[in-house]
Formats: structure tokens, C-alpha cells, sequence
């Protein structure tokens, strides 16, 4: 079995422009997805907005700088993520494809298990 | 066993057995890399063994059994080094039915959609078809660093991602199918039509386009589409003689000397292509062959059946609308119906983006024009073509077409 960080990628702009009703749709949708995934997932948890990002970075001399935003501006950004276990890339793929990813989609990545 | 003889077995085994071997070994190992050294090593070891006892009845066999020994060998030195679990050894002894399905699942682990085209392409020459690197480079005109560095990128995303080495259960079967002919198509249209520079057809791209193509139809006999698309390397390949002349410009599918194509290869696609028609099948591929088909039939290009190719181009566009295709069906109305019916056909593929830059609708658009006597658009239409080909024997047709305008 190899683990899998799915992460959930969404237009920010939609996103918040969207009507409540939508949102409460999405929750009940990844409610409905962790019941049908519960013996695969590992955890997973949603993102506050893009906008309250702060990215850490040092400069040439070494000195933080501390920025407003996430690490690299995009019109669709992290919003979330689910662990999950998957005996291959097929059925991680098979579960990734369940996710709720309006206005956006999601990536598969799979860890790197270190040592 | 003369040194010579032995030379020529390997280098036929490196040609038909590597991805066979390949492919059995890998189901021991469960890892690329390893597999391939194994593999390597039991060639490097046919050399010495074959020239003192003989070449094996059956070369494959013989190699896959010392590949998957020394799998065998490696797994258990690796197991007792990290202290793992004792390794479940698989058997010896090579069973070639089990084989063919191996290399099945090689293919599909090779053209699995979460590598990009060129690393499946790439993927399936190194490891199914036996190229080197420098060769797989060479075909795709990229420096050997590059391709090398693409193979390793694509085995360590196997690897790490785990792309699983399985054939596709039958509800994902026509979508995953589709991704391998589309790979297999693609080896075959870059030897067919080289991108660049001046040879214009690279056989042994077409020759493992095909091999690939016929591996498939042995192995899926009931896959309509993988039999149209094997069909169609048969009929399009059957031209290659007559594709150049003998200055070595191109010649159109109009201008050919039809007594130069090759009867046995067009028998061969055309025997693929009524049976996969009979059985109903509407694929992309058997519907392409069977355009080629049409041509392969008519004894010269007036007595072509213009007709029945448009037919057979609008039910391509049902089943696989693309603007390549729209392109291809509007160069069959000029014929059919005349070149104002394929300027007409033309008219909306004008903004497609895909096109944007694909040399094919100006020369189209060119030689409509020049078919109806508009020899200063025809012209312009030309000039654009030429811009935008890079194939030198397809820019010296297009000159050849502006010189005689200029008369």
C-alpha cells in the first residue's frame, strides 16, 4: 500500500463569489465522499481562504521576508487536501476522481516515505 | 558457431525478444530498472553461451530464463542486505502463454495517461520495441541527455507513483486502449512523416510501429480498433516506395506511380480492415484505414471513389471530431464535388487553433485556389504554407507548386 496526498485546487475568485447554497452543497458532497472513502483516507482537512496566506521566503543575504499571499500566484490555488491509501496509482486515482473539486480539480501526488 | 553468426543472433534478439524478455523479467523484479540490467546482463551473457553450445531453439526463452535468474539473484542479495522478508521466487521455468501477458501489461503500464505522450512513446520504444537511447533520441531529433533524462523521469514515476503493471479491467479497457494506438500511431507518423530535416520516411520507426501495432492485434484479436490501426500502417506504409521519386521530392497520393506500391502489404490491410468493417466497428483507426483502403483499391487517382472516402470521413467526424480530420474531409469534397465545395468546407476550420499553425490547411486552402485558377491567392496561400512546414522534401513540393504559378 503507498499513500497519496490529494490536493484539492479550486479558482479562488469563483469560489468566493459563490452563493452559500453552494458551499453547503459542497460540505454535505465531502461528507458523502469521506463516507464512501473511509477505509482509504488518512486524514485531509479544508484551507481557510488564499487570502489569508502568508509566504515565508529569504532574500539573497539571507534575511526573511515575509509576504502577504500564497507561495506562487495562481488563479487556482490549495484549498484543501485528503491523505489517502491506495495499492497503486489506478485506484488512488479511482478515489481521487470522487473528490468534490468545483471550479477547479485536484492533483495526485504520492509520498515520498523517507528512511 | 561462427562469431558473425552469433552477432547476428543477438542483434536479431535485441530486435524481437528484448521487450518479450523485458516484460517477464519485470514481473519478478516488479521494478524497471532492475529488470533492464537483469536483461542486459543475460544478452551480455548470450554471447559467450551461444558461441560455444549454439543459439537456443528458442533465443527468448533462454534469455528470459538467465534474466529472470539473475532477478532471482538480485531480489535475494537486496533482501538479505536490508534484512526484508524472504522473497516470494516466482518459477524458472518460461511458459511463453503466460509471457504474452506480460508484455500486455508492459504496454499498458508504458501508455498509462498520467505520463505525457512523449514519455509513453519514448517509454514503449526503450522498453517493448529494444531501442537504445541514442536511437530513441535520434528518431525524436532531441540530444541523447534529453531523452535519457525523459526515461529516467518516466521509470521513476512508475516507480514512485506506482503505475501499476496490469491490463485494464474491461469498462476502462476502450479509453486506456485508445491512449496505447494513439502512442503506437504516433511512432508510426513520425517515421512515416518525419517532422524535419530531409529523410522523409524513417523506417525503423515504421517498422516498430508496426511491430508494436501486430504485438497488440496478437495479443486483443477481438479489438476492432487495435486491428484498424495495424491495418492502417499496412496500407499507408504499402505507398512508401512511391511516396519520393526518384529526385527525391515528394510525390502526392495524385502524382504516385501506383505499379510501385506494395500489393502484399495493401492485401494484408485490406484483409484487416473488411473484417473489422464486417464486425461493425466504427473506430477512429478502422475508419481511417478503410479510407486508405479506398485509395489502395482505385487503380488510378481519377478513378478514385471520392464518394464513398467523404462517407466515410463524416462518420469519422460522428465518432472523432477533430479539425485535422474536418481538414482531411474538405481535401475529399474538392475531389467529390469540386474545389469551390472544398473551399466551402474549409471556410470554418479558418479560427481553429489547432490548426493555427498546421501547414496543411494553407496548402489545402493552395491548392483549391490554384484548381480554380486564383493564381495570386493561390500563391499567397502557398507562401503561408511554406512558412509554416519544416519537413524539407514537403517545403520543396510547396516551391515546386509557387515556381510553376509563376509561369
Amino acid at each position: 500500500m503507498s499513500e497519496y496526498l490529494v490536493l484539492i485546487y479550486a479558482d479562488h475568485e469563483a469560489m468566493e463569489a459563490a452563493e452559500p447554497a453552494e458551499g453547503n452543497t459542497l460540505m454535505k458532497e465531502h461528507e458523502e465522499f469521506g463516507k464512501n472513502n473511509a477505509a482509504s483516507l488518512r486524514g485531509g482537512n479544508a484551507l481557510q481562504a488564499v487570502t489569508t496566506a502568508t509566504s515565508l521566503r529569504r532574500d539573497a543575504t539571507g534575511k526573511l521576508v515575509v509576504t502577504d499571499g500564497a507561495f506562487t500566484e495562481t488563479k487556482e490555488a490549495l484549498g484543501g487536501y485528503y491523505l489517502i491509501e491506495a495499492p497503486d496509482l489506478d485506484a488512488a486515482i479511482s478515489i481521487a476522481s470522487q473528490v468534490p473539486a468545483p471550479h477547479g480539480g485536484v492533483e495526485v501526488r504520492p509520498i515520498w516515505v523517507l528512511g | 558457431m561462427r562469431r558473425d553468426d552469433v552477432e547476428a543472433a543477438i542483434a536479431d534478439a535485441y530486435r524481437h525478444e528484448w521487450g518479450f524478455v523485458l516484460a517477464a523479467t519485470v514481473r519478478v523484479t516488479g521494478d524497471i530498472d532492475v529488470a533492464e540490467e537483469c536483461v542486459q546482463d543475460a544478452f551480455g551473457r548470450a554471447v559467450a553461451a551461444w558461441a560455444s553450445r549454439g543459439v537456443p531453439e528458442r533465443p527468448g526463452a533462454w534469455l528470459t530464463t538467465v534474466a529472470r535468474r539473475r532477478a532471482i539473484d538480485v531480489l535475494r542479495h537486496e533482501a538479505s542486505r536490508t534484512r526484508a522478508h524472504a522473497v516470494a521466487v516466482a518459477s524458472e521455468d518460461v511458459v511463453e502463454e503466460d509471457v504474452r501477458d506480460e508484455r500486455l501489461r508492459l504496454i499498458f503500464t508504458c501508455c498509462h495517461p498520467s505520463l505525457a505522450i512523449e514519455t509513453q512513446v519514448a517509454l514503449a520504444l526503450r522498453l517493448l520495441c529494444g531501442l537504445t537511447t541514442s536511437e530513441v533520441a535520434r528518431a525524436f531529433l532531441v540530444s541523447e541527455t534529453t531523452m535519457a533524462a525523459r526515461l529516467t523521469r518516466g521509470k521513476k514515476k512508475i516507480r514512485d507513483a506506482r503505475i501499476p503493471f496490469r491490463v485494464p479491467e474491461r469498462e476502462e479497457l476502450p479509453e486506456r486502449l485508445d491512449a496505447v494506438l494513439s502512442a503506437i500511431h504516433l511512432v508510426f507518423t513520425t517515421g512515416y512523416t518525419a517532422p524535419n530535416g530531409s529523410e522523409l520516411v524513417r523506417r525503423d520507426l515504421v517498422e516498430n510501429a508496426r511491430q508494436l501495432a501486430a504485438l497488440l492485434h496478437q495479443l486483443l484479436p477481438d479489438e476492432s480498433d487495435v486491428a484498424g490501426l495495424l491495418a492502417l500502417i499496412w496500407l499507408t506504409d504499402a505507398r512508401h516506395e512511391a511516396r519520393v521519386d526518384d529526385e527525391g521530392s515528394l510525390a502526392l497520393l495524385s502524382e504516385q506511380d501506383r505499379s510501385r506500391w506494395d500489393r502484399a502489404a495493401i492485401a494484408e490491410g485490406q484483409a484487416l480492415v473488411r473484417r473489422a468493417l464486417a464486425a461493425g466497428s466504427t473506430g477512429r483507426f478502422v475508419l481511417m484505414a478503410a479510407i486508405t483502403a479506398v485509395h489502395s483499391e482505385a487503380a488510378s487517382w481519377e478513378e478514385t471513389d471520392w464518394r464513398e472516402i467523404v462517407g466515410l470521413y463524416d462518420i469519422l467526424m460522428l465518432t472523432w471530431p477533430s479539425p485535422v480530420v474536418a481538414l482531411n474531409r474538405a481535401v475529399a469534397v474538392s475531389f467529390a464535388e469540386g474545389p469551390e465545395a472544398g473551399l466551402l468546407a474549409l471556410a470554418t476550420l479558418a479560427d481553429e487553433p489547432q490548426l493555427a499553425n498546421y501547414g496543411y490547411l494553407a496548402s489545402a486552402r493552395a491548392d483549391f485556389l490554384r484548381r480554380l485558377g486564383h493564381r495570386a491567392e493561390a500563391r499567397a496561400a502557398y507562401e503561408e504554407a511554406l512558412a509554416q512546414q519544416s519537413n524539407d522534401v514537403e517545403r520543396s513540393f510547396l516551391r515546386r507548386r509557387l515556381r510553376e504559378l509563376e509561369v
